[in-house]
């Protein structure tokens, strides 16, 4: 009896000691960041590279969406959030709380499956396709073949930016939807006659990309906005701003990491832009 | 003489034992109840904050099948027909599979054969969710593009998958209650001339019938409730489907692909916890199912 009692009594202690550990060591050492996916990579690597420099620093870097990252960082749960569009965008966020912080642009190219035979559409073919006019691939010059349209989940950062260019205001055909960039990929790849869109990273060599009017998906287009569909990835912080993030977000912007980390992972640079977007989609010369 | 009266009044070591012990039981009982009170709580609140607040229609809810919950259509039938049809689709092709492996290890099989069995059904018990998600991406949803056309995502191929998910839970559980059957009731079939086949369909069956019967609502409720593997194969598309190979997303699925996405308090999170509630609920009535059966199914 005694030793149940006492096994009990270490255990309550264990619990209270690990739990305990989170909250005395204060924030100065320890940042959380949570949120978009499409992000994480970049900030993943960049954590673990600047905790090797600054030791006294620990980041746990976390997934779960940019809905996820901007909801955490507005209530104080998170120092930052990670996320694919504007907080202006989200609906329930208080953007004016926040701050903005862009680490990288990420190009968006929509891909087929090879067998479709197509390697180029007009703007308005690729709206047509997914707003559900075109059906079939002859109808934009391919082999006489169903159209499969994968979209991504309802609220993700990529199809937003999908739509805002290539939709606009127009509702997307009801389709198949998958929440990843990877699930595409393999989808697209072994599904005929299907049709999606990935981060540029994503594009290998069992998916077709497509050019837009003759314009070809490359960090060189994007820059210039001669490819429109790109969007911005984005660092949250509440308007105070701690000393520790504040550096952390500081390094990630640094040439050394936006030439170096942002491109080996198929970012691109936010020094390379030519030009700027803001919350309204409002393409101005830098 | 004191002494010896004051240790026969005091409660004695084993008295106190019996306290200790009952009072760590109530206290863990406690701390369960309590737990599930909020989760039921906090799914419930959140759950219908979405009629309550954004003025939304139970019965639009329920029946309409526009789902878009940026544009406050929260139709979630197809999200309901899918996750029925996958359901019992598994469970109806998993149940004679169930049941015939069950008799070959409780009637049938050496004492070597039925251990083996039982450690194939175990690993397949203990497989993650996500690899039978992987396999029935690269195997099982190929295969039906190719013999029934069309992407080959869709309920067939999420029915597939989760058989495989169910069938360990359905044999284990009807091996669990043919074992039940008193042997006696074999031992006077026999004794009466029936031949084996007879005795095990008239006699070991029916009486197994009540415990088979939770086999399967177990088996069903676990099928329900995979999110998953059923998501990777289902193909996600939130509209009613029109026959077995097209896209359509089940209760589950919509949940995990929706919820990263979303922001606390807004309509489309609530939408979410709605689907949660009807999960909720529905995990609720499987589990009444079965003590009814368990109730009414007994042989008389």
């Amino acid at each position: 009896m005694k030793k149940t009692l006492t096994l009990v009594g270490a255990m309550l202690a264990l619990l209270l000691l690990i739990t305990g550990c989170g909250k005395s060591k204060n924030q100065d050492t320890k940042m959380t960041i949570v949120g978009s996916t499409a992000l994480q990579p970049l900030v993943e690597q960049a954590s673990s590279q600047y905790s090797e420099k600054n030791s006294n620093i620990s980041i746990t870097v976390q997934g779960g969406g940019s809905g996820t990252g901007l909801s955490q960082v507005q209530s104080g749960a998170v120092v930052v959030g990670d996320s694919d569009v504007f907080a202006e965008q989200a609906s329930g966020i208080k953007a004016s709380e926040l701050t903005d912080h862009q680490v990288a642009v990420v190009g968006i190219v929509p891909v087929v499956n090879p067998k479709s035979g197509i390697k180029n559409l007009s703007m308005k073919q690729l709206e047509g396709i997914f707003t559900g006019k075109i059906t079939n691939w002859k109808q934009v010059g391919g082999k006489n073949e169903k159209i499969i349209v994968i979209n991504r989940a309802q609220g993700s950062g990529t199809r937003l930016t999908f739509e805002q260019q290539v939709l606009g205001n127009k509702t997307a055909v009801k389709s198949q939807e998958q929440d990843s960039n990877g699930t595409v990929q393999q989808i697209v790849g072994s599904t005929p006659g299907a049709i999606s869109y990935v981060s540029f990273s994503y594009v290998n060599n069992k998916i077709q990309p497509l050019s837009i009017d003759n314009v070809k998906p490359t960090a060189k287009n994007v820059a210039t906005n001669a490819w429109k569909i790109w969007s911005y990835e984005h660092m949250y912080t509440q308007k105070k701003v701690s000393d520790k993030a504040a550096d952390f977000i500081k390094y990630i912007q640094s040439e050394s990491v936006q030439d170096g980390l942002v491109k080996q992972l198929g970012y691109i640079s936010i020094h390379d832009m030519q030009v700027s977007k803001d919350e309204n989609n409002q393409v101005t010369d830098k | 003489m004191d002494e010896i009266k004051d240790r026969l009044l005091k409660p004695s070591k084993a008295t106190k034992q019996d306290q200790r012990g009952r009072m760590i039981s109530y206290l863990s009982i406690g701390l369960i109840a309590i737990l599930v009170i909020s989760i039921l709580y906090f799914i419930a609140t959140r759950g219908l904050s979405m009629f309550f607040n954004d003025g939304i229609k139970v019965s639009d809810f329920l029946f309409k099948t526009d789902w878009n919950p940026g544009k406050k259509l929260v139709g979630a039938l197809p999200m309901i027909v899918t996750s029925f049809g996958v359901t019992l689709l598994a469970a109806l092709i998993a149940t004679p599979f169930a049941i015939a492996v069950a008799l070959f290890m409780t009637e049938f099989a050496p004492k070597r054969g039925a251990r083996f069995l039982q450690v194939v059904i175990e690993l397949l018990v203990g497989i993650p969710s996500v690899i039978y998600g992987l396999i029935g991406l690269a195997v099982v949803v190929p295969a039906m593009r190719i013999m029934y056309g069309g992407t080959g995502f869709g309920i067939l191929a999420g029915a597939v998958v989760l058989f495989v998910m169910v069938l360990p839970t359905i044999t284990s559980l009807t091996v669990d209650a043919l074992k039940a059957v008193p042997s006696h009731y074999r031992q006077a079939s026999l004794a009466l001339g029936a031949t084996r086949w007879q005795t095990i369909y008239k006699v070991i069956l029916r009486a197994a019938t009540p415990g088979i019967l939770t086999a399967v609502v177990f088996g069903m409720a676990r099928a329900f409730g995979e999110a998953l593997a059923v998501q990777m194969v289902i193909g996600n598309a939130a509209m009613l489907p029109h026959n077995l190979v097209s896209p359509s997303a089940t209760l589950t699925s919509q949940l995990t692909m929706g919820i990263g996405n979303t922001i606390m308090g807004t309509l489309p999170n609530n939408a979410l916890w709605s689907l949660a509630l009807l999960l909720l609920i529905m995990a609720l009535v499987f589990n009444i199912l079965v003590k009814l059966i368990a109730r009414k199914g007994r042989i008389k």
